[in-house]
């Protein structure tokens, strides 16, 4: 799924001598009572493709302010590329941004926008000709430069609003929902060309997003916020497979939880006694836990199988069930079953028209099970 | 829609028109009258606009309005646009609808009322400071304490629809926030301006009340003279007056009307 690293082959954060571009040292952004970010520690690399992933409300938009410099952290420092950025007004800042709502001056022509930013530092007009012209062309925009803002569609908006926050050659890009208004066939290709874009230049991005899709499609660290904190950070893989908390596991994706008393714990497994699945559970590695421990796993709806009909019971990670609601999304179909303990289990099958499989349909009985390697150990 | 309107529709559509302009359709007709009196047509002249050329007191007291309404329209727009910013920009501070009320209170206030406490702050401070004497700037302070209000609401309304991000991505980009004024809020906001510039040239020029609360001895406006002028009975000079005011206006809304539109095209 991924469709780029963001441009890193070797993983600068798994480096512990690596110098981070940004350090977000415990930040914490009050309005009023209400605290919109809340002791955040981050640290971010060059050339890193990073997301700030969370619910509206998260605070993730709020840090993203404190990065360009429109808000003032109530506690805590920044420091981008080594320097302290408490002082520095937002217009001295090595940063551009790319507005959610675009945010381009309505009375002067795409080219005018983008040539703005390079006015202000006093280039030269031939400098700024050439420079305007080549980001145009990199945003395939370049024949639209005579339009104003209010005679172009939403997706060409877009682009020229990233050109503006790029034509600077800024050390850091910071990009607000940048996607947020496209529609998704649009949104999906954009998201491949910001990428591109991305390693093609070289600098570092962090994008907000609430979609979570976006965020696993394009960065190469995902930051799970909630309520103003740092929930989980990590590659999307990391974050989806193995999740540590359970609004993480809510967040990305969707997650089936079992709840459930830890009664064996060896060096290779620990088994789960669960009642909410009507069994025992069995998860690969072990050690994290003590016996008698409350815990909760979680299972991928993907990762799910549904057994054929008349197979015996394999004792662990398996239940039976049945089928109350089939939600068909056209490349899989996802299928709620009620188990014996009134719990719901969701997972999904390819819709593979011409298989064996025999087809499932409501108010089936039907057996499933996992494979004891994808199943997390979350800790209540 | 079969591109016919209703016969109803159309003669509300005349009758609304009718009650609109005929008053001012016989005032320019009858400026254009030979006769002494004003309601009976007498023939084809010019004459009354002849006399009026040689009328110095309606001369003057028009020059006297057009200086006043001039210096009172810039006056009101540059206090009407910053107490705009201050009510849009800079957030809920303390006393800021106490500051709202004040500065649209002119707004709601009986002419009298503002004519007369002016005309006692002003007899007071002659007493006390010794000035200002009144006469021209008397009434353009009087009529600026109105026509700011005016302009308050007009840049305000634009001011608030204006994406606060235009500002922090032209601060984003290196413009220091006066150029972000000088080179984006400004160019978005003038029509508003220049809107508030004509309402408040306006406002001053028609004011009778409060001109006559606080002007002096030597200055007399244009309302104040037709008004004294008329009575003693109408003179068909006072016709031939506002027919070229009603051209001159015309013509300056029907150039505002083009600028604007074109700014937008």
């Amino acid at each position: 799924m991924a469709v780029g690293s963001g441009g890193l082959q070797d993983k600068p954060w798994t480096d512990p001598k690596a110098q981070p571009f940004i350090r977000i040292e415990g930040v914490s952004k009050h309005f009023g009572d209400v605290a919109a970010v809340n002791g955040v520690d981050l640290n971010i690399y060059r050339g890193e493709f990073f997301a700030l992933l969370g619910a509206s409300g998260c605070g993730k938009t709020t840090l993203l302010r404190m990065l360009a410099g429109f808000e003032t952290p109530s506690a805590g420092k920044i420091f981008i590329d080594g320097v302290d950025m408490a002082d520095i007004p937002p217009y001295r800042r090595p940063v551009n941004m790319m507005f959610q709502s675009y945010a381009l001056f309505p009375h002067m022509t795409v080219g005018q926008n983008v040539a703005f930013g390079l006015q202000q530092d006093g280039v030269g007009k031939a400098e700024i000709a050439e420079r305007v012209a080549e980001m145009l062309d990199l945003v395939q925009i370049r024949a639209l430069a005579k339009r104003k803002p209010d005679q172009l569609s939403g997706g060409q908006r877009q682009r020229v609003a990233l050109a503006r926050a790029l034509v600077k050659r800024p050390k850091l890009v910071l990009l607000d929902e940048p996607l947020g208004a496209l529609d998704r066939k649009l949104r999906e290709q954009t998201q491949f060309e910001l990428v591109n874009i991305q390693e093609k230049l070289g600098m570092t991005f962090v994008i907000v997003t609430h979609d979570q899709e976006e965020a696993m499609t394009m960065a190469s660290r995902v930051c799970v916020m909630n309520a103003g904190m740092v929930e989980q950070v990590g590659a999307p893989a990391e974050v989806y497979e193995y999740p540590n908390s359970r609004f993480v596991a809510d967040f990305i994706g969707t997650a089936n939880l079992f709840d459930g008393v830890v009664t064996e714990v060896s060096s290779d497994q620990t088994r789960v006694a669960s009642p909410d699945l009507g069994g025992d559970i069995v998860i690969g590695g072990g050690g994290a836990v003590a016996k008698g421990a409350t815990v909760r796993v979680m299972v991928r709806p993907e990762k799910i199988q549904v057994m054929p009909d008349g197979s015996p019971d394999p004792g662990f990670n398996s239940a039976e069930g049945i089928v109350r609601e089939i939600a068909y999304l056209g490349d899989v179909s996802v299928y709620h079953v009620e188990l014996m303990s009134g719990k719901r289990v969701q997972f999904t099958r390819a819709n593979l028209l011409h298989t064996a499989d025999a087809p499932l349909t409501w108010d089936d009985r039907v057996r499933f099970q996992w494979h004891p390697a994808n199943g997390i150990l979350l800790v209540i | 829609m079969n591109g016919r309107l209703p016969w109803f529709a159309i003669s509300m559509l005349v009758l609304g028109y009718l009650f609109l302009y005929s008053p001012i359709l016989s005032l320019i007709f009858y400026s254009f009258n030979e006769s002494r009196l004003v309601t009976v047509w007498g023939g084809f002249s010019t004459k009354w606009y002849g006399a009026l050329m040689q009328n110095d007191a309606l001369l003057s007291g028009a020059w006297l309005s057009v200086q006043i309404a001039f210096l009172t329209a810039c006056v009101a727009v540059v206090l009407g646009t910053l107490a705009a910013f201050a009510l849009i920009r800079f957030g809920n501070f303390r006393g800021r609808t106490l500051f709202a009320g004040m500065v649209t209170a002119p707004l709601v206030m009986p002419e009298v009322i503002t004519g007369l406490s002016l005309l006692l702050l002003f007899v007071a401070m002659e007493a006390v400071l010794g000035g200002p004497g009144r006469g021209m700037m008397t009434i353009v302070i009087a009529h600026a304490t109105f026509a700011t209000a005016y302009v308050t609401v007009v840049v305000q309304s634009r001011l608030g629809q204006l994406d606060m991000s235009l500002e922090e991505a032209a601060m984003d980009l290196g413009a220091r926030p006066f150029k972000v004024v000088r080179v984006i809020i400004l160019p978005l906001i003038w029509p508003a301006m220049l809107a508030g510039w004509l309402l408040a040239f306006t406002l001053s020029f028609d004011d009778l009340v409060i001109a006559t609360f606080t002007s002096g001895p030597g200055a007399k406006t244009l309302p104040m003279e037709v008004f004294s002028s008329v009575r003693m009975g109408v003179s068909p000079q006072i016709n031939a007056l506002a027919t070229i005011f009603i051209v001159v206006v015309t013509t300056m809304v029907v150039i505002a009307n083009q600028v604007a539109f074109r700014r937008r095209a």
